[in-house]
């Protein structure tokens, strides 16, 4: 059977298909919650763990000022990766659902969540940290006192893109048996175009509001000497992806 | 398309019949007749979508770095071209566009529009006024100084856009495969719909190499046009 037939990809486009896609949400409140709530803990999950595997080994490698070969280049490569490729070679290790899914968007994750980390903590002003070392820090005082406090934007424009990405990328887990809204996208043929819409409508609405959080967290956590010296444009790296 | 309606394991080996992890020999039977076709349609795919998106996205910004009241339409248009999500996107071009090719091509297209934009703005705007002074000081005109001092010196961020165009192109195009079976995303939908794991580690593995290659070409190539970004850096 054909996947586009199947799929119903051939109603005819009328230009009120958006308000069409918005009525679908407002009448199928508890489909939509469902959904979101399936899409906010997969893409939750994948970020959580992200954080735990990339975070600290980025401040460690930046604090030594070691590996910046595999962080920098794990960032590239990890950047260029196709969601769905990553997504199917999982499925093939390890079978339909949550897991694969799961195990996919956090490879997707990782990369933007060191790089960032790792270059932060490795581009900390150096007469801070040489002036931290005078007054006598230890180097564990150093880390979290100096380096950490002026990393805290850049390190967090990382975990900003890496969520974003995340939480766009969890749609296309749909076609692995991941769940959530990319489930309705992916399903024409019993939704019909609104529900294709709207759910799309409800992921766009989802990245843009994880984007907002972050970045009202990434004020919050710059101390207020760094906050004048954050970038007004981001780097390369962090206005890497977002759409997928 | 003459595509078998039941699930095709191949015609041969037990490895592709019991359906093991990964066969081999199915890749290089099916090389020619599947595999090299969708890269090559794949590649055939990035390529018009991020030369069209860096046209169109070229003229906007040279016209906002002109005319700065135009910057913030344009941003605010690719901006929201580049939230929908890709899945639902290519559907809801179908009954626009119809069941071809123009209906990906105008999707991905989208998709390049906004980092191509920004990039290229950003190089522009980033053009160190010392050398826009020396340039009228020499008597050039606005469109030799466009052609000859602006763009050189915006070249670096310009290249760094293309790149990220090109390998979010190849992504995207994979899923582009959901509508219009072309490209490496096709065998990878087959796949998940048979279960059959040599050929979605395969299609898998050809995109992830298409993007990891395209990716690290685009830096050889940008290095060697733009050589002073390399002499200036302290070693």
């Amino acid at each position: 059977m054909d996947a586009r037939a199947e799929a119903g990809v051939t109603a005819s486009f009328r230009p009120g298909v958006f308000a069409d896609g918005v009525r679908f949400v407002l009448e199928n409140p508890g489909l939509i919650a469902d959904k979101t709530g399936e899409h906010l803990v997969l893409s939750g999950a994948a970020i959580g763990l992200a954080l735990l595997l990339a975070i600290p080994l980025g401040v460690v490698l930046g604090h030594a000022h070691r590996g910046s070969f595999l962080a920098v280049n794990v960032g590239n490569v990890g950047r260029a990766l196709p969601s769905l490729a990553v997504i199917a070679i999982g499925v093939a290790f390890l079978g339909i659902g949550f897991a694969n899914v799961l195990v996919a968007l956090v490879v997707l994750a990782v990369p933007p969540m060191l790089t960032n980390a790792y270059v932060a903590v490795d581009e900390a002003d150096a007469d801070a940290v040489d002036a931290a070392r005078a007054m006598g820090m230890s180097p564990a005082q150093v880390l979290l006192r100096v380096e950490l406090p002026l990393a805290a934007p850049l390190l967090f424009a990382g975990i900003r893109t890496s969520s974003v990405y995340v939480v766009a990328t969890a749609t296309i887990a749909a076609v692995a048996g991941g769940g959530g809204l990319g489930e309705i996208i992916v399903d024409q043929a019993s939704y019909r175009l609104e529900g294709v819409v709207g759910a799309a409508l409800c992921v766009s609405a989802l990245a843009l509001a994880v984007d907002v959080v972050f970045a009202a967290l990434q004020r919050a956590v710059t101390p207020p000497g760094v906050r004048s010296r954050v970038p007004a444009f981001e780097p390369e790296v962090s206005a890497a992806r977002t759409a997928v | 398309m003459n595509r078998p309606v039941i699930p095709d394991f191949g015609r041969g080996s037990d490895c592709v019949r019991e359906n093991r992890l990964f066969c081999g020999e199915w890749v290089r039977d099916n090389w020619e007749g599947v595999l090299l076709p969708r890269l090559v349609e794949h590649v055939e795919l990035t390529l018009v979508a991020v030369a069209v998106g860096f046209a169109i996205a070229f003229a906007a910004a040279v016209a906002a770095h002109r005319l700065p009241r135009l910057e913030t339409p344009f941003a605010f248009v690719a901006a929201f071209l580049y939230t929908i999500p890709s899945l639902a996107l290519f559907q809801l071009l179908v009954p626009v566009t119809g069941l071809t090719v123009a209906t990906v091509q105008v999707a991905l297209v989208g998709y390049t529009l906004l980092v191509l934009f920004r990039n290229v703005l950003t190089g522009l705007q980033s053009v160190p006024p010392d050398a826009l002074e020396a340039a009228r000081g020499m008597g050039l005109t606005r469109r030799q100084t466009l052609w000859r001092v602006e763009l050189p010196l915006a070249l670096p961020a310009l290249l760094a856009g293309v790149r990220i165009a090109v390998v979010t192109t190849v992504s995207l195009a994979t899923v582009a495969a959901f509508v219009l079976p072309r490209g490496l995303g096709q065998p990878i939908f087959d796949a998940l719909r048979e279960y059959f794991t040599t050929k979605l580690i395969a299609a898998g593995v050809l995109a992830v190499l298409l993007a990891v290659a395209a990716d690290a070409l685009l830096v050889l190539a940008g290095r060697a046009v733009t050589p002073w970004t390399r002499a200036r850096r302290p070693a």
